[in-house]
């Protein structure tokens, strides 16, 4: 039932909304939240109490407190009081055993008393240790918020940027006018509310949406559903406005006990009569004067009780059935009654200003914290501000000491004796008591529980709450989900300019860092052989493809890698490995010199961006001239290895690829199947190889090319057994932070008879101490594979690790790579490595498995 | 860690584009001792306040320079483009 239309009402009464509560179909009006329909329905217990299992009904009526939680959706959780009607929505109460009215857990409320004291999660349940498993399940099973449903529906949040100069968080009269006068110095301003609202008056206005925090920077990140807004602003004006705190007396948790916020919006915005007869306690102007909305919606008031005029010892509600019947008031008294409205003052919202770095100050006669010493940048307006109108603070409860259940937190069913008790054991300050007995740790966050709770202790204690203070602020302000916090799955993918050529020859594809590489195009053996037998092509434009260039290129390069580059030849190549100054081994690849000033240097695929910025942040140091682009999404790279591989491209080229024209190590610019191509004689997986750098556009035809001249295509794990044979390591994988040049087995890299390098200290030193571990290759019988990372075991213990082995055909064995001790690391050495539990006997090898002198490389 | 730093190219940008490199150390030159290679390798001053660190605008121009900004309160208290230091490394 309705009451007649109300001034100001929200509900549009032509258009009605219907959806299902506990299965049973209820309905409401457009404008209702889905609390207010359920109330005009009739229903006054909305939910199950955290621990206890009391009923509970409205209370603020404005998505602060917990007690209108409940599943809509399958979404836990949704404080029903603020969340709008829709239709056919499926609408659950959660944590019951039953429902909402016979919910057959509060019995813990009649029984559990002596077993859930304060603190008890710290000291019952907690012997024998082994029984803990099943006191786990049983608790999930009786406290918590909500189940997460076992069907995950995918949603998709996402995230966005904006910067204004000032931005005003709250819509009320003080949000507003400020906004508004921003608007006017012709500020862009941005209004967030949690509420409705339109842009208005030159400002831009986000609602529904909520600020969650204030992060340095002045970053506000705000909650508006699906869309996570990150707001920077140079101003941020903060009119959260106040907030209804309630009292602490016996009954004070009864269905029926209501805050005067929730009275107001029930009668003004729906038009619900909220109650037959009620009791009005107050401490403050304006919670006395709901007495308005309830003569206007015909409920009649038994009494109303002005806490600044009269100071009573005691109130206590008497209930039944979980409903409150009676109000009592110094004993005296009895009032019948079905509404207690009760406001023990406005407390500012200062939550988010303390997070910008407010301090919070305690005034008595008011009987609020207020936020003092803003922060440059930060402003308060209107009653977050601490502008409220007089109150008096009210008494930290009004139980009389005869020992009543009277609750300070409804979220975490703490009461009043509770704190009481966590004060008499030890924990006296606010910060400790908080963790102990969990008050203001619940849904609300304190929102109505923070200042009761630190009365109770400044009367506990015997100070005042100006000497308890208040807990450090932090976000998030109000409820998130987590999937906003999260935003939307990404996922960066590289994809080289071959990728459709991988896909449509039915490469299986696998993940390297970003990049998305062919695995293997079908047989892995038959790949290998290939390559070692005829021709094979391999698609390496994930290597990290750098330009140095300038008139003092050479000898950057020479500061930045162990050996000499500033003498290579136009022309030729050479092998680098740079290295920090700790010696630490950062990256490998191939430098050649293409002109006077200009080298080109190759990095691994991963290294690509992170050795352009090493170079470049030398270089900002030292100030060469020498410029250094990265071209490695420009430029393509495709390797031809084999035996075949010269002849098939004297096919496709006019220059002359001779091996007296085009020797090993050598780099040439060379037209191949049309395409201008850089081609470097190398060979990192063993045979005759040629390495073409050509555009990214011109790839696919290259491509299409040297596939037509008979070669085979071969993935990722055809060429690691490839490299493996030969002994070739890759940086990150077979050596890791603490390797350096000397135990990874390459000394012959290090040129100490030249200037200064990045690395000279640290490999001046490693040269003249220890070496530790030392990096060697082994073989073994196949098919024994151990796995990568398999322990080295000497002697009964763990003195090495495997960082590669495969099985290769062409050596007839099982081939690896491995650190072991330095006394090991000699040709023929045994070692044990742990192969499925049991050891198997391998031998060190410190040259290459395959063509060790590399005539095949030269040929 | 949400502060802007200005990017002396671009400005201030959100300092997620950037990459932080530690603070500006001093690279001994010529052979150092022991106990000045480990200084210089493993051990930083790690103030709280003023520090002069080394920064890129990694997911922007690219460039590097050094920002002065207090470790406390994450006060970026200015940012340059330093001279090279090539002279002094050498």
């Amino acid at each position: 039932m309705r009451l007649p239309k109300q001034p100001g009402e929200r509900i549009d009464r032509e258009t009605a909304v219907s959806f299902r509560f506990a299965g049973a179909p209820v309905s409401g009006f457009v404008g209702d939240t889905i609390g207010s329909a359920l109330y005009a329905g009739g229903r006054r217990v909305f939910s199950r109490s955290f621990k206890y299992h009391r009923p509970r009904g409205l209370l603020c009526c404005s998505g602060h407190c917990p007690n209108c939680l409940m599943t809509v959706d399958g979404v836990p959780n949704v404080r029903v009081c603020v969340e709008p009607v829709r239709e056919g929505a499926d609408v659950r109460a959660q944590n019951v055993l039953g429902s909402l009215d016979r919910d057959w857990l509060s019995v813990v409320d009649r029984v559990g008393g002596p077993f859930t004291p304060v603190g008890f999660y710290y000291r019952t349940m907690i012997r024998p240790r082994r029984a803990w498993p099943l006191y786990e399940r049983l608790l999930r099973n009786m406290a918590g918020l909500g189940r997460v449903p076992a069907e995950h529906e995918p949603r998709r949040y996402d995230t966005e940027h904006r910067a204004v100069d000032v931005l005003v968080i709250g819509g009320g009269r003080a949000g507003r006018r400020a906004a508004a006068r921003a608007a006017g110095e012709g500020r862009s301003v941005l209004l967030v509310d949690e509420r409705g609202g339109s842009d208005a008056d030159g400002y831009r206005v986000l609602a529904p949406a909520r600020a969650i925090g204030i992060y340095e920077g002045g970053l506000v990140p705000i909650d508006a559903g699906d869309l996570l807004y990150r707001v920077r602003a140079t101003r941020i004006i903060v009119a959260t406005g106040s907030l209804e705190q309630p009292l602490v007396f016996p009954g004070n948790d009864l269905v029926g006990v209501m805050l005067p916020g929730a009275v107001r919006r029930l009668v003004d915005e729906w038009a619900i009569k909220p109650g037959e007869c009620a009791v009005v306690i107050g401490a403050d102007e304006r919670g006395l004067d709901v007495t308005d909305q309830l003569e206007r919606a015909g409920v009649e008031v038994a009494a109303v009780l002005d806490l600044r005029a009269s100071d009573p010892r005691r109130i206590a509600a008497v209930g039944g059935g979980g409903r409150v019947r009676a109000v009592e008031i110094d004993s005296t008294e009895r009032l019948p009654c079905d509404l207690v409205v009760v406001s023990g003052g406005r407390q500012p919202a200062y939550s988010l200003l303390a997070q910008a770095g407010a301090t919070v100050d305690y005034q008595p006669r008011k009987g609020i914290f207020v936020p003092t010493n803003l922060p440059p940048g930060i402003e308060a307006a209107g009653s977050a501000a601490g502008a409220a109108e007089e109150s008096a603070a009210p008494r930290a409860s009004y139980d009389a000491g005869k020992g009543d259940r009277c609750f300070v937190c409804v979220c975490e069913d703490v009461t009043e004796k509770d704190l009481e008790r966590a004060v008499a054991e030890g924990f006296d300050s606010i910060e400790l008591a908080k963790r102990y007995t969990t008050v203001t740790m619940g849904p609300c966050q304190g929102k109505l529980c923070h200042v009761p709770s630190i009365r109770l202790l400044a009367r506990a204690t015997g100070t005042d709450e100006d000497a308890i203070g208040t807990t450090t602020a932090r976000p998030p302000w109000a409820p998130v989900e987590l999937g906003l916090l999260a935003g939307r799955h990404h996922e960066p993918m590289k994809r080289s300019p071959l990728h459709f050529r991988h896909e449509q020859a039915g490469a299986s594809m696998m993940w390297t860092g970003a990049w998305r590489r062919p695995f293997a195009y079908g047989d892995v053996e038959a790949e290998v052989r290939a390559v070692h037998e005829r021709l094979g092509v391999i698609d390496v434009s994930t290597l990290g493809k750098l330009v140095v260039e300038g008139a003092q290129a050479g000898e950057l390069l020479d500061r930045l890698y162990p050996n000499r580059l500033s003498d290579l030849a136009v022309g030729r190549i050479r092998y680098g490995v740079p290295t920090t100054d700790g010696g630490r081994i950062l990256d490998d690849g191939t430098v050649a010199r293409l002109h006077g000033d200009l080298f080109y240097v190759t990095t691994t695929s991963t290294g690509s961006e992170s050795v352009c910025e090493w170079f470049e942040w030398w270089n900002a140091v030292w100030g060469y001239e020498a410029e250094i682009v990265n071209l490695t999404g420009a430029l393509a790279a495709i390797n031809l290895a084999g035996p075949q591989a010269r002849n098939a491209l004297a096919t496709l080229t006019d220059a002359d690829v001779s091996n007296e024209a085009l020797k090993y190590l050598d780099a040439r610019e060379l037209a191949v199947a049309g395409v201008p191509c850089l081609a470097l004689r190398i060979g990192f997986v063993g045979e005759l190889g040629y390495e073409l750098h050509c555009p990214a556009s011109a790839a696919e035809h290259l491509w299409d090319a040297l596939v037509a001249a008979g070669a085979a295509p071969f993935g990722l794990e055809p060429q690691r057994i490839l490299r493996l044979e030969k002994a070739h390591v890759i940086i990150g994988q077979d050596t890791d932070s603490e390797s350096n040049l000397l135990s990874a087995g390459m000394p012959w890299i290090l040129k100490l008879d030249k200037d200064d390098f990045v690395g000279r200290f640290a490999a001046e030193l490693i040269r003249e101490r220890d070496l530790g571990e030392r990096l060697v290759g082994f073989t073994l019988p196949a098919p024994t594979l151990p796995a990568e990372g398999a322990q080295v075991v000497i002697d009964g213990r763990p003195a090495g690790r495997v960082t590669s082995a495969r099985v290769s055909q062409r050596i007839g064995k099982t081939i690896g790579l491995a650190w072991v001790p330095p006394q090991l690391a000699e040709n023929g050495a045994e070692i044990a490595i742990r192969v499925d539990g049991s050891l198997a006997r391998a031998s060190v090898t410190l040259s290459p498995f395959y063509d060790p002198d590399g005539e095949r490389l030269r040929s | 860690m949400t502060f802007l730093l200005d990017c002396p190219n671009c400005g201030p940008r959100d300092v997620y584009e950037f990459k932080y490199q530690g603070e500006v150390t001093r690279r001994p030159s010529g052979r150092p001792s022991q106990r000045e290679f480990s200084s210089y390798v493993y051990f930083r001053d790690n103030v709280a306040g003023a520090q002069r660190e080394w920064w890129c605008h990694r997911i922007g121009c690219g460039q590097w320079f050094v920002a002065e900004r207090d470790t406390r309160t994450n006060a970026v208290l200015g940012t340059e483009i330093p001279a090279p230091a090539r002279s002094s490394a050498r």
